[in-house]
C-alpha cells in the first residue's frame, strides 16, 4: 500500500465531505429564510396598498427575471462598490445565504399567493362570523390548507435548490461542486465529479422522501 | 325592544342598487323568513345583516346597539366603535348554503375551536357543549369525521352546530338546503324546526315554500331590493299581491 496515495485519497474525501457540508448548510439556511421571507413578500403582493404591490412586483420580476449567480455577484460586491467596506472572506457564505433567501423568496412568495388566493373566499366569512381575527383566521384555518396545496410546487423549487446550491462558487465558496472541481483538476481524475452528482442525486432523492411524508401527513383532509 | 332592527337599509355593488330601501324588525323567539326571486338581493340583506358587507345607508341594530346608524343632521353614517361592534357580532350566527365548513379540522375540532382559540373558554367545557348538540343533531358518531367523509347533509348540520355553539342570540340561514339533494334536504329541514321549536330566533332565505309557510311566524316577500310583501305565512301566500302570486305559482307548477 503507498502511503503517500493513501494520504491522498484520505485527504480528498475529506475535501469533499467539507463541501458537503457547506452545501448542505447553504440549503437549509436557504429553506429557514427564504420561507418566511416568502410569505412576508406575499402579503405585500397581495397588500391593498397599490404602491407595496407594485413594489413587491418590481422585486419579485427582477429576482426571477435575472440570473441567481449574477445576484450573489451583487451580493458579495455591493458593499464593496456602493458603500467602500472591505469586502472579509467571511461575508462570501453570508452573501451566499442573503442571495439565496432573496431570490428563493420571491418563487416561494407567488407560490404561497396562488395558494392563499385559491382557498374560497367562504372560509375567511365562516372564520369571520366565529368570531376569529384576521390573524387568527390566516394562521388557524386559511394556512394549514395552503401548505396542503403548495406542496408540489415547493416541492419543485427545493430539489431545484439543492442543484442550485453549486452556483456558490462564483463567489468562492467551497461547497461540494467547488470541491470537486479542484480536485479533479488537480488529480486528472473524473472521479470526484462522478461522487458529486451521486451526493447531489441522494441528496435529492432524500428531498423527495421527506416532502412525499409531509404530503402523506396532510393527506388526512381534502 | 327588537332583537334586530334594521332601518332604511341601502347597498350598491358599483352602480347597481341591489338593496334600496329594506326596514325589518326580528323580535326574540320569532322565526323569519325571506323569499323572492333570484337576484332579489336576499343574499346581500343576509350579508349586510351580519356586517360581511359594508352598507351604504341605513341602520342595523342588535339589542339596542347599532352596528351602523345614520347621523341625520350629518347625513353620514357612523360605525360602532370596536367593543360595540365585538358585542354586536356576538349576536348572530351564519348557516352558509355551502356550509364552509374547515375542511382540516375534524368535527368535534369545527365545532370547538372558536370557543377554545378565540373565546378562550375550557377545552373541556366546549367539548362538553359539542358533544351535546352533535347528539341533538344525530351526529354523535361524526365527531372524529373530516368534513369530506360527510354527506352535503351532515355538513351542513355540522355548519348549523357550529354556529350554535356560538351560542347566538339569532341565527341566519342563507338557502341552507339548495346545495343538498332532496332526501338530504328534508333531515336538515327537520333541524331547523326543531331549533323554531325550540324558540330559537331565525332568518331564513329559502326557496322551499311549504317549510317556509310551517316554520315562519313571519314572510318576507323581496324583489328588486325592495320588500314587496309582508306579513304571516297566511297573510303573503294567501294574499292578493300578483307579483307574489306568480312567484308562488311558478315556484309549484316547476315542482
Ligand atoms: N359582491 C358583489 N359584487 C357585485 N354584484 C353583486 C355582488 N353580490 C351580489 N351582487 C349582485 O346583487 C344582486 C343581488 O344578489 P343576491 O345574491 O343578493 O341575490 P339573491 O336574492 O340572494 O339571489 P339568489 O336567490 O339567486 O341567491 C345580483 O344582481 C347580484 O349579481
Ligand atoms: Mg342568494
Amino acid at each position: 500500500m503507498d502511503l503517500a496515495l493513501d494520504m491522498n485519497v484520505h485527504n480528498l474525501v475529506s475535501q469533499l465531505v467539507a463541501g458537503m457540508v457547506t452545501s448542505i448548510e447553504i440549503f437549509l439556511l436557504t429553506l429557514l429564510f427564504s420561507l418566511p421571507l416568502g410569505l412576508f413578500i406575499a402579503f405585500v403582493r397581495m397588500s391593498k396598498n397599490s404602491f407595496l404591490q407594485f413594489l413587491a412586483k418590481v422585486y419579485i420580476s427582477v429576482m426571477r427575471g435575472t440570473p441567481l449567480m449574477l445576484q450573489l455577484m451583487v451580493v458579495y460586491f455591493s458593499p464593496f462598490y456602493i458603500f467602500g467596506v472591505k469586502i472579509t472572506p467571511s461575508y462570501r457564505f453570508i452573501a451566499v445565504i442573503i442571495g439565496f433567501s432573496l431570490n428563493y423568496a420571491a418563487y416561494f412568495a407567488e407560490i404561497y399567493r396562488a395558494g392563499i388566493e385559491s382557498i374560497a373566499p367562504g372560509q375567511w366569512e365562516a372564520a369571520q362570523l366565529l368570531g376569529y381575527s384576521k390573524a387568527a383566521t390566516f394562521f388557524r384555518i386559511i394556512f394549514p390548507q395552503v401548505i396542503k396545496r403548495i406542496l408540489p410546487p415547493v416541492t419543485n423549487e427545493v430539489i431545484t435548490l439543492v442543484k442550485d446550491t453549486s452556483l456558490a462558487f462564483v463567489i468562492a465558496v467551497s461547497e461540494m461542486f467547488t470541491q470537486a472541481k479542484a480536485i479533479a483538476a488537480a488529480q486528472a481524475n473524473i472521479m470526484p465529479f462522478v461522487a458529486a452528482g451521486l451526493f447531489y442525486y441522494v441528496f435529492n432523492v432524500l428531498v423527495a422522501f421527506v416532502m412525499g411524508r409531509i404530503e402523506k401527513k396532510l393527506s388526512y383532509f381534502n | 325592544m327588537s332583537l334586530l332592527e334594521i332601518n332604511h337599509l341601502k347597498k350598491k355593488f358599483g352602480e347597481l342598487e341591489v338593496l334600496k330601501d329594506i326596514s325589518l324588525k326580528v323580535e326574540k323567539g320569532r322565526v323569519l323568513s325571506i323569499i323572492g326571486p333570484s337576484g332579489s338581493g336576499k343574499s346581500t340583506l343576509l350579508r349586510c345583516a351580519v356586517l360581511l358587507e359594508d352598507v351604504d345607508g341605513g341602520e342595523v341594530i342588535y339589542n339596542g346597539k347599532a352596528a351602523v346608524r345614520e347621523d341625520k343632521d350629518k347625513n353620514t353614517l357612523v360605525k360602532a366603535d370596536k367593543r360595540t361592534l365585538k358585542e354586536v357580532k356576538n349576536c348572530f350566527g351564519l348557516v352558509f348554503q355551502n356550509f364552509n365548513l374547515f375542511p382540516h379540522m375534524n368535527v368535534m375540532q369545527n365545532l370547538t375551536d372558536a370557543r377554545i382559540h378565540v373565546k378562550r373558554a375550557g377545552r373541556a367545557e366546549a367539548q362538553a357543549d359539542a358533544r351535546e348538540l352533535l347528539k341533538k343533531l344525530g351526529l354523535s358518531d361524526k365527531e372524529d369525521s373530516y368534513p369530506s367523509q360527510l354527506s352535503g347533509g351532515q355538513q351542513q348540520r355540522v355548519s348549523i352546530a357550529r354556529a350554535l355553539m356560538q351560542k347566538p342570540d339569532i341565527l341566519f340561514f342563507d338557502e341552507p338546503t339548495s346545495a343538498l339533494d332532496p332526501e338530504l334536504t328534508v333531515e336538515v329541514l327537520k333541524v331547523i324546526k326543531a331549533l323554531a321549536k325550540e324558540k330559537m330566533t331565525m332568518v331564513i332565505v329559502t326557496h322551499e315554500m311549504a317549510f317556509a309557510k310551517e316554520v315562519s311566524d313571519e314572510i318576507i316577500f323581496m324583489e328588486n331590493g325592495y320588500i314587496v310583501a309582508q306579513g304571516s305565512p297566511y297573510e303573503v301566500f294567501e294574499g292578493d299581491n300578483e307579483r307574489v302570486k306568480e312567484f308562488i305559482g311558478k315556484l309549484t307548477s316547476g315542482a
